[in-house]
């Protein structure tokens, strides 16, 4: 008798193989009922250009990772600390009493009539929440190496994370805004409502050199090095604990070209109730969106080597 | 039928040294714009086109709709660069990949896993890595804590937890991801193998849930039992592609090499150390020679030569055998010898021989690990692959059947038939 190749393999196999090439017969059938596969690709991957397109899009799609990263980051920031959160308080409350001490009370800076303590706190919390927020995204995608080599998703993400993490160590700090205000007797003004404003511009700015120093690290890792030099010489070189007004005249258009001059004026106006330099907080918001856009850009042409060199 | 991917023409260049030495700095990016300031602007180009490798070069597949397709290689055939393209980790350097359906990518279980954060809190930032939003994550919570059975230890930082209940975790959160395709690479090759089983069988239940899965492994028995039809790449390039029964064992056919045989004269160079040095191996037929065909019922004996170089040591041979799936098939000791079994062993060239009997392996390629170990504890000298061989299938037997014999061995055993009862 002439066994046909099939009946002789369902005779002589035991049950267990035969069951799954069934299954998967049955399971193919059943794919073709139910997908309906769309015309054109949901995504096409080609080489891409040398630069490309923002696709805000898929960062839209992905903000729930941004939550969730930025959630990560601040969970496990004070981890296995004594203190936790409150060293959000204290690195500006520190920085308040070291530079009061030296520059308040020994070397007799004056702060445009404003009590030094409250001066110099108004304009640590912007600063310490810029430099925190660029030097912590400026490394994130390095620390991100075993993300980004292993799983996709929209690696502006990361360092965007970075700067929502240091937004959340603002609101923290800013609880000790508030009884310093009381203590110094501030009386509020309507010009509290640029505060969200300047706010919002410092976390562009921070989020625009963050990207282009997350993006030059991961090439260069000289950026690490670089960057807590470079932050310490930015902080000299606004007017975080001395007045503009401090400023020979003929030098204070150098400083006028930095945008955090005038986020840092703008939040301590925002505060205190003093008059806004509004030319300058123009001029930052200019800088602001101009750096934003230039490093988003940056990032995305060098986003497709990430994974390669990382 | 459309296909829910397609690959056209795909390459991927690498630049030598990009993956050891994978960052320039800033100094010598300089240094080298300085001294040669036209090769830059001339790209990569002048002079250094030879550095370049392709990890991958003109792929061209097409995957329909619900097929499990297994990829199969060497290391550093490519596999795992085609799962990074197409889970878009890696831009392609040529060609492009459509694909018609959102991908979920699982190159690795357990990325982005934070060791602070606990069991709970790490299935949903895992989650949202790979991928899902929250609400899906939370409609799926319950499931995904009951596939990981760890529901007590859910408030515990998953740096407490072992390294089985972390995958555990991480691969029950990468289970219930539901992408229309999924890229899977090497994930189960890890975890004991009660969770293997787990996995693959929840594997095997995705892919029956019609979606697409693209599946990497080393494993050629899970890539059998799950894929209907498998790519092999080599060298970059797709060496051939089809039903998985056929193009595993043709894999493993060029990928195994016999070693029936091997010699060593020099007292001094042989493999093992300053105790015990190997003179001789070899595997044959009973009646015959290591170049002769052994089939699935021959008698077949394992011959060891070797120099005891320490009086009075207590020397134990000790084999095991491996499959080409690289299962062991057992592993064997002289403990019923019956000469020098127990006995102290003189300095002196001895000779261990085993013998396996006829109508007890299987076909297919096996490998064989050797222990020698003294004082019944301690071993002085192994070797992984000291020899090689093939065991042939008997076609006559099988009539007009080629398909693989499954099962580690393959007994002749005995079966009787009786009518107890007419009518």
């Amino acid at each position: 008798m002439d066994w046909t190749t099939a009946e002789r393999a369902g005779t002589l196999q035991p049950s267990l193989p035969r069951m799954t090439t069934d299954n998967k017969q049955i399971s193919r059938s059943q794919a073709t009922a139910v997908i309906c596969l769309p015309d054109k690709p949901v995504v096409s991957i080609t080489p891409s250009a040398s630069w490309i397109a923002l696709d805000l899009k898929s960062v839209w799609a992905y903000r729930e990772l941004l939550y969730f990263l930025t959630w990560r980051d601040v969970k496990i920031r004070y981890k296995q600390t004594v203190l936790g959160a409150a060293w959000a308080i204290l690195q500006p409350v520190m920085m308040t009493i070291i530079f009061t001490l030296f520059f308040g009370t020994l070397a007799g800076v004056k702060s445009d009539g404003i009590p030094y303590p409250i001066f110099a706190f108004a304009g640590l919390l912007p600063w310490t929440f810029f430099s925190n927020s660029v030097s912590n995204s400026g490394n994130s995608l390095v620390s991100s190496a075993s993300l980004i080599t292993k799983i996709y998703f929209p690696r502006m993400i990361i360092p965007g994370a970075g700067v929502c993490a240091g937004l959340v160590d603002l609101m923290i700090a800013f609880g000790v805004m508030i009884p310093l205000m009381i203590y110094y007797r501030v009386p509020l003004t309507l010009h509290l409502f640029m505060l969200p404003v300047v706010i919002i511009m410092a976390a562009l700015l921070a989020l625009g050199v963050g990207m282009w120093m997350s993006a030059l690290n991961v090439k260069y890792r000289d950026v690490r090095f670089a960057m807590p030099f470079m932050i310490q010489i930015w902080m000299f070189a606004s007017p975080v604990i001395y007045p503009l007004t401090n400023v020979p005249q003929r030098y204070q258009w150098i400083l006028a070209l930095n945008p955090m001059t005038g986020i840092i004026q703008g939040f301590r106006s925002s505060l205190l109730g003093q008059p806004f330099h509004w030319p300058a907080l123009a001029f930052s918001a200019v800088i602001t969106v101009a750096t934003l856009i230039y490093a988003a850009y940056f990032f995305r042409h060098m986003e497709k080597s990430f994974a390669d060199i990382v | 039928m459309k296909p829910i991917i397609k690959v056209e023409n795909l390459g991927k260049q690498y630049r030598i040294g990009t993956r050891s030495q994978s960052y320039a700095t800033l100094r010598e990016t300089i240094v080298e714009m300085a001294r040669a300031p036209f090769t830059k602007l001339r790209g990569t180009n002048g002079g250094r086109a030879d550095e370049t490798i392709w990890a991958l070069r003109e792929v061209d597949m097409e995957v329909a709709a619900g097929e499990v397709v297994g990829i199969i290689g060497r290391n550093g055939a490519g596999k795992s660069t085609l799962l990074k393209i197409l889970s878009r980790i890696t831009d392609p350097t040529t060609g492009r990949v459509d694909l018609y359906g959102r991908v979920g990518s699982l190159l690795e279980v357990g990325t982005g896993f934070h060791p602070e954060l606990t069991g709970r809190e790490n299935v949903y930032l895992n989650g949202a890595i790979l991928g899902m939003h929250r609400s899906e994550i939370e409609r799926r919570f319950d499931e995904i804590v009951a596939f990981s059975e760890l529901e007590k230890f859910l408030d515990t930082p998953v740096k407490r937890y072992s390294s089985g209940m972390y995958m555990r975790l991480a691969f029950a959160v990468a289970a219930h991801l539901e992408p229309e395709i999924l890229v899977v690479d090497e994930v189960l090759a890890v975890g004991d193998s009660q969770f293997q089983k787990k996995c693959l069988g929840k594997m095997d239940e995705v892919a029956k849930g019609g979606r697409t899965v693209i599946f990497v492994s080393h494993n050629m028995a899970a890539v059998q039992a799950l894929c209907n039809r498998v790519v092999w790449l080599d060298g970059g390039k797709v060496v051939a592609e089809g039903e998985s029964g056929r193009v595993v064992s043709n894999y493993l056919k060029t990928s195994f090499s016999a070693l029936t045989e091997r010699i060593w004269d020099d007292r001094q160079t042989a493999p093992g150390n300053d105790k015990v040095r190997l003179h001789r191996a070899r595997v044959r037929p009973q009646h015959g020679h290591p170049s002769d065909n052994i089939d699935v019922h021959t008698p077949i004996v394992v011959e060891f030569d070797f120099w005891n170089l320490v009086n009075d040591a207590y020397l134990n041979l000790n084999f095991a055998l491996y499959n080409e799936e690289g299962r062991n098939v057992f592993q064997t000791a002289p403990a019923n010898e019956t000469e020098w079994h127990g006995r102290a062993y003189p300095v002196g060239l001895f000779r261990s021989s085993c013998f396996i009997p006829g109508n007890l392996l299987n076909d297919g390629g096996h490998r064989l690990e050797l222990l020698v170990v003294k004082d019944q504890t301690v071993v002085v000298y192994s070797d992984t692959e000291l020899l090689a061989f093939e065991v042939r299938d008997d076609v006559d037997v099988r009539g007009g059947w080629h398909g693989k014999w499954p099962g580690a061995v393959r007994p002749n055993l005995e079966w009787k038939t009786e009518l107890l009862a007419r009518g």
